[in-house]
Parts: structure tokens; sequence; C-alpha cells
């Protein structure tokens, strides 16, 4: 194994250098020249994503455990843009006060998670799997605790740990199952040699609500609301967009390459899963005053629809569903990148103060408007096609009463979207937000996401590209 | 090939006004973002009128029947090795039809707009949102295939949604906008549903693939898939759906009245000629799959529509807001457009309700928006949308009035108006189809008739009203609209619509069955003249009828009588027995069964929200316990 070889390896390489040079960077300014690191990280980790677009080499490393496929560059490269434009986001929020000297913390914790995850996507057995599961949960544990000055923020902080903890000692659980029935934690291996026996069954619904907590699949879904009311806005995007993203990514690929044998059994449990998902996700979303609340149940219902693309078990399923999470990060940051902005400059986040919110910031509130238009899944934009694929997977697959199902909670939840565009658009407020501009990092990113909603829906080589790369379930 | 490759404007037209309006109309003048919005309708209009005049006459396409032709289409996407998405134009009898009723509405609207909403705040965006909605209406219509039309469908009901609510001031126009949106994307459930059914077992989403004898879908072998119906049937039976939503078709009608609540010219534009006939389009535009594949579904659509048109006919009755009364009229003839589908064969002939169903359409349009223009008309003149609010106008504002009954003549059937024409086909059509079905028109014929009149003796006439201010005729620039406007609603039913507009492109002779014609102008007739006994007489009669009456105190007397009687059978039985009961019967039960529906969704809403409660160790609970449930069911149940 040559030095070359190690190349294979470049996002998570590079990513661990950035770590690593950000820390040092830090280090090294003065107290009073904290927020320096801001622009400093942004641009490197600008850098690092350009480079994930450059051709890179693909194979396996340490003997099979590690595998770079297109596929998996591709998944990079998604989460990366997200990251990206989460990074932008948040400079706003990062330069108050009361960050002062941990700016860089923000930075060096967030990209830990998502080296975690690039070793999760590219992993080849269940302990490397396994190993960037833990890397990517528990420094958002940190995260989520990063304004530690407030009660709410340490709740969430201690209350994801614990979970996490929980369902981690489930998974590994069934993965020491997994071993022990099989020999082996090669997915190849294990892919070969699984059958129905009860054991192994069991040992993948071990497995699956490991996944499913990841993703905030209901019943495991609980500590979702708490944790991302009270995480900073910017890390609330983060955990409901690029967090759950990555699992999605990871799910569909295990169980397409791994379970595959018993996948008419575990298609029985997703359908299950995907319903109790989308329409209690949606039922809480429907009540919420609270506008992270309220995007994170309604991300909880988002992640139910994900769901039909993987039970429809096809090429267009897996297509489906890796363009519904790139169409998911723009539009889900385009809302977030609007609270965290008004967030970070007013303080308020509750739905009543978005009243009138038109006539003062016309276009905080369009581009709010096309995020949610996007999210409800009203065409041209490209929140549609992102759910009219995953029909369409679903509806090959022959799951009618499942898409029927989808569609119904597709059609409650524009109730819950308009909610906020009335509010926006309609609602009578003597006293609306005034005014305000943020910063012009904040605002690329905004307008990144506006842009990505519109182009994804329109440029169709988006879709036809992904579909160059997946892959239905081996047979 | 002729080359329509310009079509492509018409839409995109509208589109670009739009955002030139939308991005800049706050730095304009308001009358110049009208008059902008205005000219860019205009164009549109004239090439519409262009495409017409070449596909039905100069271009010599009459002599092989009128093909269907695709002035542009590009490949959007490969969905699978068969299956793509496509977007162009489709030019063909049906949609050269609509571009036409579609224009020609939209700008009638659109000048008349520049009058009505003369010192509305947010002027620009009124315009704006006309011209988007235009833009998404005339795509609709141009749609090459079906996954395109749904994308327009849905862009038609988010530019509705914006212009219902466009008084964002009224709380209540502010929860009809909601409604109609949601009541509408809940039909549109059933429309994407009835999608994707249809594009698997076809390949297909191509209407010139679709609707070929020889295509995919109407070949697809039958056999019973589901409750006794084969799969084309409840696709589309679904897509119907969609089209019911759109077209308010009882029992997914009752955004429609609630949407009133927008400006009227809106309710003109999109209540009464182009949007509600989505519904009717689509219907008429998968016409040949319906026919030939399924039939059963077809069925379905004759009913509905029967239904929605008796339904609707009643409760017109006893509106008393002018523009419910449109509205309810609306849902009424659109339903005998859908029975007029639903009653048709294909090909020839037999496609005569098809014929007639497009020429009712067309004909509707031209005297609805007459209608709903007038009816703004005369709510700018009295502020008030309620008929207890008016009487005798017809003083007041001469050219509305005169407008406006020629409106209420030609909807109500008498010859040689419009809607003679049109509804005779339709009669004809059912007639030879299904009796039942003929009767339930024949009565709704009298009907409308009755509540069209019940409507303008109760503006124009009836008792004297003291106004606050005397109530002034509306300027030119509305009143020109509505005589544009009459001249259509009186010479629109002499266009040879069996000569162009017909299911398989083919002319075929049409002649007036007077057997039919007949007894259907004399119900309407008699519907006239029971309104008028009953609401015009309480003002003192002009004097020269009043001689009239005077020269027979016998008739009179016996006439006396006959009052008695028909407010006997009316108020008593008519109203207090059948139309107030179905009135009831929409207001609380089908609405309220859709607000149960809601309060439902709520209540379990805050049932589930105890899970929500804040404690970890519950979390962990539930988690253990959703794990050990899916074990219990998958490796001991299930397995």
């Amino acid at each position: 194994m040559s030095i070359y070889d190690f190349m294979t390896m470049r996002h998570e390489l590079i990513l661990v250098c950035l770590v690593l040079l950000v820390l040092i960077i830090d280090l090294n300014l003065k107290k009073s020249q904290k927020h320096r690191i801001i622009p400093i990280a942004i641009s490197l980790f600008f850098i690092h994503t350009v480079i994930g677009f450059l051709p890179a080499q693909t194979g396996e490393l340490f003997g099979g455990m590690y595998k770079t496929t297109g596929l998996t560059i591709l998944m990079k490269n998604i989460l990366n843009v997200g990251v990206l434009i989460i990074l932008f986001q948040s400079t706003t929020w990062l330069k108050k006060e009361e960050n002062g000297e941990k700016i860089s913390e923000f930075y060096i914790l967030l990209l830990s998670t998502l080296v975690g995850m690039n070793f999760m996507i590219s992993s080849g057995d269940f302990l490397m799997l396994y190993l960037g599961l833990e890397l990517a949960t528990i420094p958002m544990a940190a995260l989520a605790a990063y304004t530690h000055h407030q009660s709410r923020s340490a709740e969430a902080g201690i209350k994801l740990i614990l979970s996490s903890a929980l369902s981690s000692g489930i998974l590994l659980f069934g993965l020491s199952l997994i071993y022990g029935s099989t020999g082996s934690i090669y997915f190849d291996t294990v892919g070969a040699l699984y059958s129905n026996a009860p054991m192994q069954v069991l040992a993948f619904i071990f497995f699956f609500t490991g996944m499913a907590f990841k993703i905030s699949l209901v019943p495991f879904h609980l500590w979702t609301a708490d944790v991302y009311e009270g995480s900073p806005v910017n890390v609330t995007s983060y955990f409901s967009v690029i967090s759950k993203g990555a699992s999605a990514f990871i799910l569909i690929m295990v169980m397409y390459t791994v379970f595959h044998s018993i996948a008419y059994l575990w298609k029985d449990i997703v359908y299950l899963v995907a319903v109790l998902t989308m329409t209690i996700g949606n039922l809480f979303a429907l009540r919420q005053k609270n506008m992270k609340r309220f995007l994170a149940f309604s991300s909880i219902a988002q992640a139910g629809f994900i769901l039909l693309g993987i039970i429809g078990g096809n090429k267009i399923g897996m297509t489906a569903t890796v363009y519904f999470v790139l169409v998911y990060i723009f539009s889900n940051l385009g809302a977030f990148g609007v609270i965290s902005a008004i967030s970070a400059k007013t303080g308020k986040e509750s739905m009543d103060d978005y009243d009138g919110l038109y006539a003062t910031n016309p276009k905080l509130t369009l581009l709010m408007m096309l995020s949610v238009f996007s999210l409800a899944g009203i065409p041209p934009v490209a929140g549609f096609f992102g759910k009219f694929f995953l029909f369409t997977s679903a509806a090959s697959g022959g799951y009618y009463w499942l898409v029927f199902i989808a569609v119904l909670n597709a059609t409650i939840s524009l109730y819950y979207y308009l909610l906020v565009v009335k509010a926006m658009f309609i609602n009578k407020n003597d006293t609306p937000i005034a005014f305000f501009k943020s910063d012009i990092m904040t605002r690329i990113g905004l307008f990144v996401c506006a842009l990505g909603i519109f182009v994804i829906g329109f440029w169709s080589q988006v879709y036809e590209f992904i579909d160059k790369l997946t892959f239905a379930i081996i047979n | 090939m002729v080359d329509y490759t310009y079509t492509l404007l018409i839409p995109l037209i509208p589109f670009v006004f739009f955002i030139l309006i939308g991005l800049s109309g706050h730095k304009m003048k308001p009358i110049v973002s009208g008059l902008i919005g205005t000219a860019g309708l205009g164009i549109a209009a004239i090439l519409s009128y262009i495409t017409a005049i070449r596909y039905f006459w100069t271009d010599h396409l009459a002599e092989s029947g009128y093909k269907s032709i695709k002035a542009f289409e590009i490949t959007w996407l490969h969905l699978t090795d068969k299956l793509t998405i496509n977007i162009g134009a489709l030019i063909d009898p049906i949609s050269v039809m609509m571009l036409i009723v579609i224009t020609t509405v939209s700008l009638m609207v659109h000048i008349y707009s520049l009058g009505y909403m003369k010192g509305e705040r947010g002027y620009h965006r009124f315009f704006a949102f006309l011209s988007l909605f235009s833009f998404s209406m005339l795509g609709l219509v141009l749609a090459t295939n079906i996954f395109q039309m749904y994308i327009f469908w849905e862009l038609v009901g988010v530019s509705s949604f914006l212009l219902i609510g466009f008084y964002y001031e009224k709380p209540s126009a502010v929860a009809a906008s909601k409604k109609a949106f949601i009541v509408t994307r809940f039909a549109d459930l059933g429309f994407l549903i009835g999608i994707l059914i249809l594009s698997f077992n076809t390949g297909t989403f191509d209407f010139q693939l679709l609707t070929s004898p020889t295509g995919p879908a109407i070949t697809m072998p039958g056999g019973a898939a589901f409750m006794g119906m084969s799969v084309l049937t409840w696709s589309m039976i679904f897509i119907f759906m969609g089209g019911a939503g759109k077209s308010a078709m009882f029992p997914l009608h009752i955004w429609l009245p609630d949407a009133m609540e927008g400006p009227t010219p809106v309710s003109a534009l999109i209540h009464a000629a182009t949007m509600v006939v989505a519904g009717v389009y689509l219907v008429a535009r998968l016409f040949p799959v319906y026919a030939l594949g399924a039939p059963d579904a077809l069925t379905v659509v004759a009913w509905v529509g029967g239904i929605s048109s008796l339904f609707a006919a009643i409760i017109a009755c006893t509106q008393t807001d002018i523009k419910r009364v449109l509205a309810y009229s609306t849902m009424s003839q659109i339903g005998y457009m859908m029975l007029a589908l639903g009653v048709s064969g294909y090909g020839g002939e037999n496609g005569l309700g098809f014929m007639a169903s497009n020429f009712h359409l067309f004909t509707h349009a031209m005297f609805k928006a007459l209608l709903f223009l007038g009816a703004g008309a005369i709510i700018h003149a009295v502020h008030s949308n309620d008929m207890k609010d008016m009487g005798g106008l017809r003083k007041y504002l001469p050219i509305t009035h005169a407008t406006f009954l020629i409106a209420c003549i030609t909807i109500a059937g008498i010859p040689p108006l419009a809607g003679f024409w049109s509804k005779d086909e339709i009669m004809v059509a059912a007639w030879h189809h299904n009796k039942i079905l003929f009767s339930i028109e024949y009565l709704v014929a009298g009907l409308t008739a009755f509540y069209m009149f019940r409507l303008y003796f109760s503006i124009f006439w009836g008792k004297a009203t003291h106004y606050h201010h005397t109530p002034h005729e509306a300027p030119y620039v509305m009143t020109i609209p509505l005589m544009v406007l009459a001249f259509g609603a009186v010479f629109a039913g002499f266009l040879p619509f069996h000569a162009l507009v017909t299911s398989d492109g083919m002319p075929f002779e049409s002649h007036l069955d007077y057997s039919i014609a007949i007894p259907s102008v004399l119900i309407a007739l008699l519907g006239i003249g029971l309104a008028t006994a009953m609401y015009r007489k309480s003002n003192g009669l002009p004097d020269k009828l009043a001689g009239i009456w005077g020269i027979s105190y016998k008739w009179a007397y016996h006439k006396f009588y006959m009052d008695e009687v028909y407010l006997f059978v009316t108020k008593k039985i008519i109203f207090g027995y059948i139309s107030v009961p179905v009135a009831w019967f929409d207001r609380h039960i089908v609405d309220g069964f859709m607000n149960l529906i809601a309060r439902t969704v709520q209540n379990t809403s805050n049932l589930i929200k105890n899970f929500q409660s804040g404690r970890l160790q519950q979390y962990g609970y539930v988690f253990v316990t959703g794990a050990l449930a899916l074990v219990l069911i998958f490796v001991y149940l299930w397995n």
C-alpha cells in the first residue's frame, strides 16, 4: 500500500487536517481576535469542498474496511455543500459577543462529526460504521450544548448524549449478534450469509433502530424536539439536515447491499415505520408555534418520505433518495437560514413574531416562502420533484397504499407550511420585525439556498448524474 | 407540417411580464404596471387568435381531420429507459379553443381591473398575480403530457391562492384562500396517484400516445384489478378526482362559494371562465382514454356532473349574496359540461357530447365572465354583495343592466343567444344516452332560468331602495369589457363547433332537434315567468306593462290565485323542504365533514402531545418499547 493509495481517503484526510489547522490557528490568536477564525475556517472548508469535486480515485483500503466509489464521493460532496451553507449562515450568530472565545470550537466539533459521517458513508464493515457513528454523535452533544450558559442548550446536550448512548447500545448489541451468527463483520460476507433466521432478524431490527434513531424515525424520535429546540439554530439545522441526510445515505446503502436477502422482511418494517413517521411527525408539526420546533417536527415527517425511496428497492429508489436529500438540504437550510438570520439579529423564534414580515423584510420572506413551498412539494420548485421521484419509486415497487398515505400526509403538511406563509404575508402586525441586513456571508448562504431550490428542480442533469451512480437491491 | 413554434410565446409573454411587474412594479406608477400587464395579455390574445385562424381555417387542416400538432417539445428528464418527462406545447382543437377563451377573458378582466382596482393598495401586485395566473393557465392547456399539466395545474392553484387572498385585511378572504388551496390540493392527491398508476402501466406521460386508440393506455389489458374495476379505470377515476376538485364538483365544491371573497375580477377570471373549467379540460384532453378504455370512469364523470348541476342549481335559488348565486351557478353549469362528456361516445356523431361540452365551455366562459364583471360593476356602485341592499338599479346603471340582462337570457337558454345552442347540444347528447340524466338536466334548465332572473329582478327591478349616495355607472374602462363579452354571449353560439372541435378531429353534421329544443325553451320560460311574478312586481311595474296587466281584471284576479299557488309551491315546498335543507346539508354536512376531519387531526395531535413530555426516561422507555414491538411483530408474528 503506497502513500498514493491514501488519496482514496481524500475527503476524510483533508477534513482531519482542517480540524487540526483550525485548532492550531485558534491557539495562536489573541483573545480579542478570536473572530478572525471565521473567514479562515470558511475559506479552508470552501477549498475542501472544491477539492471534493475534483476527479478522485476509487477503491478499497484496509482490506475492505474502507471503500470509495463514485456514489460515496457524490454523497460526501452533497454533505460538504450543505455544511458550507451552514458555515456561511452561522457567521452572524457566531460573531455575537457571547460566543467570544469559543468560535473555533464550533468549527472543530462540527467538522469532527462530518469526518465521522464520511467514514460511515465509506465503511465496508460494521466496525468502521460503528466508529464513524460514534464520531458523528459524541461531538454533536457538545455542539448541542454550545451555548451552555443557557440551561436549555445544556439540557439538549445531555439529552442527546444519554439517548444516543442508549441507541448505540442497542445497535451494538445488534452488531454483536450479526457477528455471532455469521462470523464476520464485513458487509460482503455478512450479506452473502444473511437469512431470515430469528436471531438474524432480531439483529437486523436492533441495527435498524440505531439508524432510525439517527434519522429520527418514529418511535425513535422523541429526543429530536427537545434537542432541536435547545440547540442554537445553526446547530439545529446541522442536525436536521446534514446528520439526517448522511444517516439516510448510509441506511439505504446498507439495506440494499448487506440486508438484501431479507429485503421482503425489512420492506414491511420500513412500511410500518414510514407510515408512523410521516403521520406522527405531521401531527406534531401541526401545533408548533416555535419556528425551530416546527421545522424539527416537519423534518421528522420529511424523513418518513425518504423511506419511500428506500422501500422501492429499485434504482429509481436510490436515485430518488439521494436526489431528495440534496433538495432537502437546500430547502430546509433556506428555511433554517432565515430563522437563524432573524434569531441572530432579534432573538425572536416564535411564529407570531413572523407576522407581517413581508412588509419589512421582503427578501427573507420570499426565500422562506420558496423554502416551505419546496418542503411542501409544490411544483415547480425542486421539492416537488424530490417528492415526486420518491412516490414514483414506491409506486413502481407496487406500494400504492403507501403512496396514497404519503400524498395524504403531504397534503396535511401543506397546511402547516402555509401557516408560515400566511403569517408572513397576511397576518397583521403592528410591530413587525424591523428591517435589517445580515452580514455578507450569511446573505451568500441564503442566496445559495434560493439558487439551489430553483436550479436543482429545473436542471435535469442533476438527477441523471445521480442516476448513473446508483444501484438497485442486489439479487 | 405547419410551424406553430411561436405558440410558445403565448404563455411566456405573461410570464415575462409577471417577472417584470413583480420585481419592479413598486417603482412604477400603479397605472403603468396595470397597462403593462394588460398589454402583455393583449399580445398573447392576438397570437392566440392568429393561431386559431391558422389552425382552423387558413392552414387547411380540416380535410383530413384536425390532428394534434406538437408545436414544440424538449425532453427534460429520462426517468426510466422508456419514461421521459417532456415540456412542450400541444396544438389541437381543444387547446386552441382554450387559448381563445383564456386570453379573451383574461384580457377583458385586465382592462376591467384597470378601473375596478383603482386606488387599491397593491395594485401592481394584483396585476403581477394576474399575469402569473394567465401564464400558468396557458401553460396548462398547452401541456404535451400529463406531467407538465400537473405542474401547471399546481401553479394555477398557487396563483389562485394568492389572488383569492388578495384582500388580506379581510380574515374571511384569508380563510377562503387557504380553504381553496387545501381542498383542491386534496383533490390533486387523487390526480397525482392517478398519474403514477397510469404512467407506470403505460410507460408514458405523453398525451398523443395516451389518447391514441392504438396506444398503450387504451389497448391495456383490462380485467378486474381492485373492486371489480381495471387498473385503467381506477387511474382514470383518480385523475378525474383532481379535475373534480378544480372544477368544484360535488362533494369537492366547498371551496368555490367561499372563494368569492376574492376581488370580483378574479372571480370572473378564475372562478367562471378558466381555472374551474380546467377539470373539464382535463377530462376532454384524456377523452379517448375515458371513452374507449374506461367507460366505467366516464359513467362516474356523468353522474358527478349531473348531481353537481342539480345540487348547485337548487342551492343557487336560496342565496342572497349575488356572487354566491353566481358561484353556485358556475358549479351547476360545469356540471352540465362534465355530464356532456360523461354521456359522450367517441368518433363522429357519437362524439356529440364531447363537442357540446366544449361548446358550452366556450359560451359559458363568455356569459359567466360577463355576469361576474357585471356583478363587480354593481358591487362597485352600491358597495354591497347582498341583493337585499339592491333594487331598481336599472335606472342608474344602464349599460350594466343591458349586458347583465343579455347574460341572464343567454344562460337561461333562450334562442338565439349563445347559451341556447350549446345547452341544446348537451340536452340532445343526454337524451340519447340516459333518460334520467336528461330529466335532471331538464329540471336544472328550469331552475337556472328561475334563479338567474330572480337575481336579475332583485338587482335591477324590485323594491326601490334608498341609497346613501346615488349609484353611478362604472367608467368606460369597466363597461367596454362588458360590452365585448356581451357581444360574445350573443354571437358565440353561431360558431360551427361541430365542424371544429370534435372528439376525433373529424367534422360531423349537427342540426337542431326541435323535439328537445322546444320543451327546454319552454321550461326556461316557465322559470323566467315564475321569477318575474315573484320578484319583479313589488316595485311599481313600468307604466306600459302595468297598462297591459290592467286591461284584464280577470286575468289579474286569477293571477292573484296563481301567485298564492306559486308562493305556496315555491316558498313553502321548494324552498322550505328542498332548497333550504339542501343548502343546510351543504353547509353543515359536506362542509362539516371536512371540518370534522380537520378537527380530528387537531385532536389526535393534542392527544399524542403527551408523548413529548421532556422526560428522558420516558423517551428511553418508548425507544425500547418500539424496538421490542418491532421484534415481536417481525420475529414472532410475521416471519
